[in-house]
């Protein structure tokens, strides 16, 4: 059981609370995942830069801060607990090549002009107050709580997953044939950072986006090969979706005003949600993918 | 008496309910600010109306005996699950699982349930006003299912000795599901249910009747290879 939550915004009128509604729907779903706790923020400022959002686990601020800047192009460094948001006009293949290369045990949870990730193991409650998730404004946000079942706790197995530029995925499930879809996306280039099945499922989506595939084609796609139990709800820099298999044993819970779109494990995330009792509330029916921009 | 979720605990407010002080002759309450909260209002064993403003989690109801309970919204996963008896009226959507293994009474759903509505149901009378979803009725036992609206592929998988009445489409039907021939004691029957949800413009001869073929009951020993 995990817990899977998103919002995305209509219009502009949330966007500057957009952390502060996120970190709530977290908050709820503590009781489907205890282990870790993660999220994704799209932000639209900014656009001529590269973000990364690298977790530095035991690496001092300062020693990372007094390295990157010599190797990075005008950097601004923001830090957020373990985590750090890297923004600079440097191209990812470099920085990537750079944090690899250049530092040891440090991870880079994701990157892209739009959006920022932050993850970790612990209790929903803390995760959310130690990145400060209610001072984030955005567009849109995808959250996760996890009770791990299928790999270990630990970061690097937490969501959401990015797999691509301004790219994420969550996912509540488990995938029995990720093992032969990983050997078979490796092959063709994607690079994966652990064992989780969920990794896969994005790599999977990042891999047909390559292709110029629509985030809803991929989707539909994705129902046929992807094997197991998901919800999966997916953010691009401009879009947002979710998708059920087509036993749906996951559940999920979509709420829709003229202002925002939120999708939740369960309702009881959504409560607190401005003017939520008059929203249209509809469970997404199996096998079909709802999704919102492009 | 109203009970107000924003200030009372969850447990507090159903060990309320499931342990009703007789002397007081309370038996009619108001249940404010459920969010979504799981089991609420489970295991009550005695007479009274509930009446809950709001959207409720999974399992709102479970094992219900005698009481009446309204839910102004939508219902999550296993509303009424084993239910004994008494009755449960969602006025919005339930999702899925709704009256899983109940065993009596009547549960009334004006919208749409999702998928496995009337799961392994052993007695209880569901009326559905909308459609429900995939497998719904499967390994159902006793009792009766109506849907006004359509149904979701593979309905009735496996059933036993449930009847199902469909005013709207059937995706398809599970194994040894069938459509049956509808005589007048149905017809009467049907017209009494569909007054009880307060059904006036449908006709119960515009329902289908599907119930079991029977021909999963005995080990066929042609299939013997099949094993």
């Amino acid at each position: 059981m995990c817990g899977i939550v998103g919002v995305y915004l209509k219009t502009k009128k949330f966007e500057k609370d957009l952390g502060k509604i996120l970190s709530g729907m977290l908050n709820n779903m503590e009781s489907r995942g205890p282990d870790s706790a993660g999220f994704a923020i799209y932000k639209t400022e900014n656009e001529k830069n590269y973000k990364y959002s690298i977790c530095l686990n035991k690496l001092n601020f300062d020693d990372f801060r007094k390295e990157i800047i010599k190797k990075v192009k005008k950097p601004t460094i923001n830090q957020y607990s373990d985590h750090v948001i890297l923004t600079t006009s440097d191209e990812p293949k470099k920085v990537i090549k750079i944090i690899n290369s250049e530092f040891t045990n440090i991870s880079l949870v994701g990157y892209g002009r739009s959006i920022e990730i932050f993850k970790q193991v612990g209790n929903p409650k803390d995760v959310v107050k130690k990145f400060k998730l209610e001072t984030f404004s955005g567009s849109h946000g995808i959250g996760h709580t996890r009770m791990a079942t299928e790999s270990a706790i630990t970061t690097d197995g937490s969501h959401p997953y990015s797999t691509g530029e301004d790219e994420c995925l969550v996912h509540n499930g488990s995938l029995s044939n990720h093992n032969n879809l990983r050997r078979e996306l490796k092959k063709q280039g994607n690079i994966f950072n652990s064992e989780n099945d969920t990794e896969v499922a994005a790599g999977y989506v990042s891999n047909s986006l390559s292709k110029n595939k629509s985030l809803k084609d991929t989707l539909i796609s994705g129902l046929k090969d992807l094997d197991g139990f998901y919800t999966f709800i997916t953010g691009t820099r401009k879009g947002f979706a979710i998708v059920r298999d087509e036993i749906a044993c996951k559940p999920a819970v979509i709420a829709e005003t003229d202002d925002y779109v939120s999708i939740a494990s369960e309702f009881q995330a959504m409560a607190h949600l401005p003017s939520v009792n008059s929203a249209k509330i509809f469970e997404p029916e199996p096998g079909i993918v709802y999704s919102w921009g492009n | 008496m109203e009970l107000d979720l924003k200030k009372l605990k969850l447990r507090s407010i159903n060990e309320t309910l499931q342990n009703l002080d007789r002397k007081k002759n309370e038996r009619d309450f108001k249940i404010i600010n459920p969010e979504g909260s799981h089991a609420l209002c489970a295991g009550l064993t005695e007479d009274m109306n509930i009446n809950i403003k709001g959207h409720v989690g999974y399992y709102c109801g479970g094992m219900n005996q005698k009481a009446h309970i309204t839910i102004e919204g939508n219902a999550g996963t296993g509303v009424a699950e084993n239910m004994m008896s008494g009755k449960i009226h969602v006025k919005g959507n339930a999702s899925q699982s709704a009256g899983a293994t109940a065993h009596g009474g009547l549960l009334i759903i004006d919208g749409d349930a999702s998928s496995r509505c009337g799961i392994s149901m052993k007695g209880v009378d569901i009326i559905v006003k909308g459609s429900v979803g995939h497998m719904s009725g499967f390994m159902s036992q006793s009792g009766n299912l109506i849907v006004c609206g359509d149904a979701g592929e593979a309905l009735g998988d496996s059933l036993y000795e449930t009847n199902i009445y469909i005013k709207g489409k059937v995706k398809s039907l599970g194994t040894d599901c069938v459509e049956k021939k509808m005589d007048n004691n149905h017809i009467k029957k049907l017209r009494k249910y569909l007054k009880e949800a307060n059904i006036k413009n449908l006709k119960p001869q515009s329902f289908k009747r599907y119930g079991s073929a029977r021909k999963l009951y005995n080990f066929k020993i042609d299939n013997l290879s099949s094993y």
